[in-house]
């Protein structure tokens, strides 16, 4: 009886984290749209979560990858699921606070990874399975990004060079929109089923579900209305850096930007890989600065977000580790409740220190001078 | 090939992410050139119109922006059969 208790303990936490990865990411799809003003904040955010909601139930390849490839599901308790989530919860809180596009993937496979580790050590991870499909996607889909988004950025201006100024802002906003709304389809499809194949190990390891099960339809429902709403709740923080302080965007450059995110998370949702959103539109955006003569390209603050890349993995392993210990030195289902009271707690603390350097989107496109929360002065209508 | 890397994976990512990530967007860019291309006897168009007035340009814009929904509507339609279909 109590394993249900915690069983659905282990559900709301991950549909809590599923809210989380759709706020973190918000910026992924809608950042460049924003800063170039081909949508309102508000019409933006809102189209994204529809349509994160849409691509939740496209696929399920990344789902069985998170589910059954990586950790050996005979050997994972719901106490380490509870773990990992809490790790990957607290590490996005902590990244959204500084407005950092980390990658909410990163943060769950190392949260639960770095669980699974303390429970019973490096025999329950496998191993091969997080190089092939998480770490090698995760040096490599950048890379590919910016590569396709400068290709694409450099052909763009190229063949609408000729064009006149104002007909080609309109055009390419207008792109933008469709640009846009692909990539919030695609994200859905890769990022919405990561907590889905969580919580369906969660239910493998309670013996709910069969091993290699694949996942049930209440789950896929469940967890695209949590990241529509995540998504709609929108992570101003990031999309401010991301589409202000990176690059200055134009709308043809944004709408090469959204064209490769879209093409490459899609092409990998459809090998299984879990890769990250974030990651790929960051690439995608530095891309679109290097492909346009004479753009700059904020290379400090790209180099800030290639630090907590690194770091994501190992410290939500480190947090997911650090919460599975305070749940097993409890003990039981008391352990998981003292470790739910410990993520409520913290997380209510973050959010208490975001509203003294609040961005929303009244002042999210306001300009960069260097901080995540623009300055009082700074703030423009 | 190497079971910690699928390279054939990843030259499909590069290329077909090459050809739709780019080579879309550089379509739908010859599209409205091709719809801003300014007509015969055009008089006088706003700065942000998009509708040249080209005789051939509409014709050209309408078939490049097809392609490119084709395009999409396709890649969309593999992602969800191969994502259902396959365990």
């Amino acid at each position: 009886m109590s394993n249900d208790v915690v069983l659905a303990l282990v559900i709301v936490t991950g549909l809590s984290f599923d809210f989380t990865n759709g706020f973190h990411d918000t910026a992924n799809a809608m950042a460049t749209s924003i800063a170039t003003k081909a949508l309102g904040p508000r019409a933006a955010v809102a189209l994204s979560a529809v349509l994160n909601l849409v691509g939740a139930f496209l696929s399920l390849s990344v789902a069985a990858t998170i589910a059954n490839g990586l950790v050996s599901t005979g050997l994972v308790t719901l106490a380490v699921v509870f773990g990992g989530l809490a790790g990957a919860i607290i590490w996005n809180l902590i990244t959204w606070l500084f407005g950092i596009p980390s990658s909410s993937s990163h943060a769950l496979i190392g949260g639960i990874i770095g669980a699974t580790l303390a429970a019973a050590g490096s025999h329950a991870v496998k191993w091969q399975g997080l190089v092939s499909k998480v770490i090698i996607p995760a040096v490599l889909s950048p890379f590919i990004a910016a590569l396709v988004a400068t290709v694409g950025t450099y052909l763009v201006y190229r063949i609408a060079r000729s064009m006149r100024e104002g007909s080609r802002r309109h055009g390419f906003r207008i792109g933008q929109v469709g640009s846009a709304s692909l990539v919030s389809l695609a994200h859905g499809t890769n990022d919405a089923q990561k907590t889905m194949g969580i919580i369906t190990l969660a239910l493998i390891t309670n013996g709910t579900l069969a091993g290699g099960a694949t996942t049930p339809l209440w789950v896929v429902v469940l967890c695209a209305l949590s990241i529509a709403g995540g998504t709609y709740a929108g992570g101003w923080r990031v999309i401010r850096t991301l589409g202000k302080g990176l690059v200055e965007i134009e709308p043809p450059q944004g709408f090469a930007a959204e064209s490769s995110s879209a093409a490459v998370i899609l092409l990998s949702t459809h090998f299984g890989y879990s890769l990250s959103t974030t990651q790929v539109a960051t690439g995608s955006i530095l891309g679109c600065g290097l492909g346009k003569k004479g753009a700059q390209v904020r290379w400090n603050v790209a180099g800030r977000m290639g630090v907590a890349w690194i770091i994501t993995l190992p410290s939500a392993g480190l947090m997911g580790a650090i919460s599975y210990f305070i749940a097993s030195a409890v003990g039981g289902t008391a352990g998981i409740l003292v470790d739910l009271v410990l993520l409520i707690g913290i997380s209510a603390a973050i959010y208490w220190r975001s509203r003294s350097t609040r961005v929303n989107r009244k002042n999210v496109n306001s300009d960069w001078t260097g901080t995540v929360a623009p300055s009082r002065a700074g703030v423009t209508p | 090939m190497s079971s910690w890397i699928d390279l054939r994976a990843v030259w499909e990512i590069v290329v077909v992410g090459l050809l739709a990530g780019a080579g879309l967007p550089a379509l739908f860019a010859i599209g409205l050139r091709a719809l801003g291309t300014p007509g015969k006897g055009h008089v006088k168009i706003s700065d942000d119109e998009l509708v040249g007035g080209s005789r051939a340009g509409i014709p050209i814009a309408a078939a490049c922006f097809a392609i490119v929904l084709a395009a999409i509507g396709y890649g969309i339609y593999i992602v969800v059969i191969s994502g259902h279909g396959a365990k």
